[in-house]
């Protein structure tokens, strides 16, 4: 009950390693490769909340600083990925990834 | 505030983030995953407020929501045919899936809870961090803070440069 009642750096680990769980879900399983892409936003997402979490508990900046530098490479990973994947579609017709099985044009 | 409170709303936001996270994964539907997605980034940027990052929780909510989720509605709308498909994915590998996700979730669980010995100290970051990141960028994380701007410039006309619709060699021929 102790450990259900006073919010402690256990309780954000453990958050973010069930978003991590259901991220590497995501990337696995789905065929889509745009919901792949929504499974590594909550891989990064749940690296953020450890990193920040550490920076709580430790009166630190420096997981404040890396994670805004996660985000920013966050963003320009999804702008690229995009990009790839209207390449794709536009080369086969589809986004599903396992019929994405040549590399040529 | 008292104690009571900030644990109830702390496990609210937890439930909002990781139900919404699990309908990410698991609906079949692309667009409905999009939109829980949505949950998803506001409740990971209520979390960021309880670690008192304030700035960064704001950075998330227009950051994810404002640029990352729009992108994502952006390449669904683009990549199916509304009108003819209805928007469904198929799963594949379900069962080895579901192994790592069961193994992922419960040996990390098992080592943060019962093996690590985390580094943590009595202080805590307490109040706004605004000021401090401020600093911090402006000292010593300087030389990042300018090569994340360049990969930005690098990340911005290398999407335009894919995404455009004919390319030159192409039209060459």
């Amino acid at each position: 009950m102790e450990f259900l009642t006073t919010i402690g750096l256990d309780h954000f680990l453990i958050i973010s390693a069930i978003l991590f769980g259901f991220g590497l879900f995501a990337v696995v399983t789905r065929k889509n490769a745009i919901v792949v892409l929504m499974g590594v936003e909550l891989i990064l997402n749940a690296a953020n909340i450890n990193l920040l979490a550490f920076s709580k508990y430790n009166g630190g900046m420096e997981g404040v600083m890396f994670s805004l530098f996660v985000i920013v490479l966050a963003a320009a990973e999804a702008a690229i990925a995009l990009a790839i994947v209207i390449n794709i579609y536009k080369t086969f017709n589809t986004v599903d990834l396992p019929s994405v099985d040549s590399m040529k044009e | 505030m008292t104690s009571t409170t900030y644990t109830v709303i702390f496990y609210l936001f937890a439930a909002i983030t990781v139900f919404s996270a699990a309908f990410v994964v698991f609906s079949r539907n692309v667009i409905y995953s999009a939109f829980s997605l949505l949950f998803t980034f506001f409740g990971v940027a209520a979390l960021y407020v309880f670690l008192s990052a304030d700035f960064i929780a704001v950075t998330q909510i227009v950051v994810y929501v404002g640029g990352i989720l729009v992108l994502l509605l952006f390449g669904v709308m683009f990549t199916n045919r509304i009108m003819m498909t209805d928007l469904k994915t198929d799963v594949l590998n379900i069962v080895p899936g579901i192994l790592i996700l069961v193994a992922t979730i419960g040996g990390l669980g098992y080592i943060f809870l019962n093996r690590a010995d985390w580094f943590v100290t009595s202080e805590r970051l307490q109040g706004s961090v605004v000021e401090r990141i401020g600093f911090e960028t402006m000292s010593r994380y300087v030389l990042p803070f300018e090569m994340a701007s360049i990969l930005l410039l690098l990340a911005l006309i290398g999407a335009a440069f894919l995404a455009r619709f004919d390319k030159p060699g192409k039209s060459e021929q």
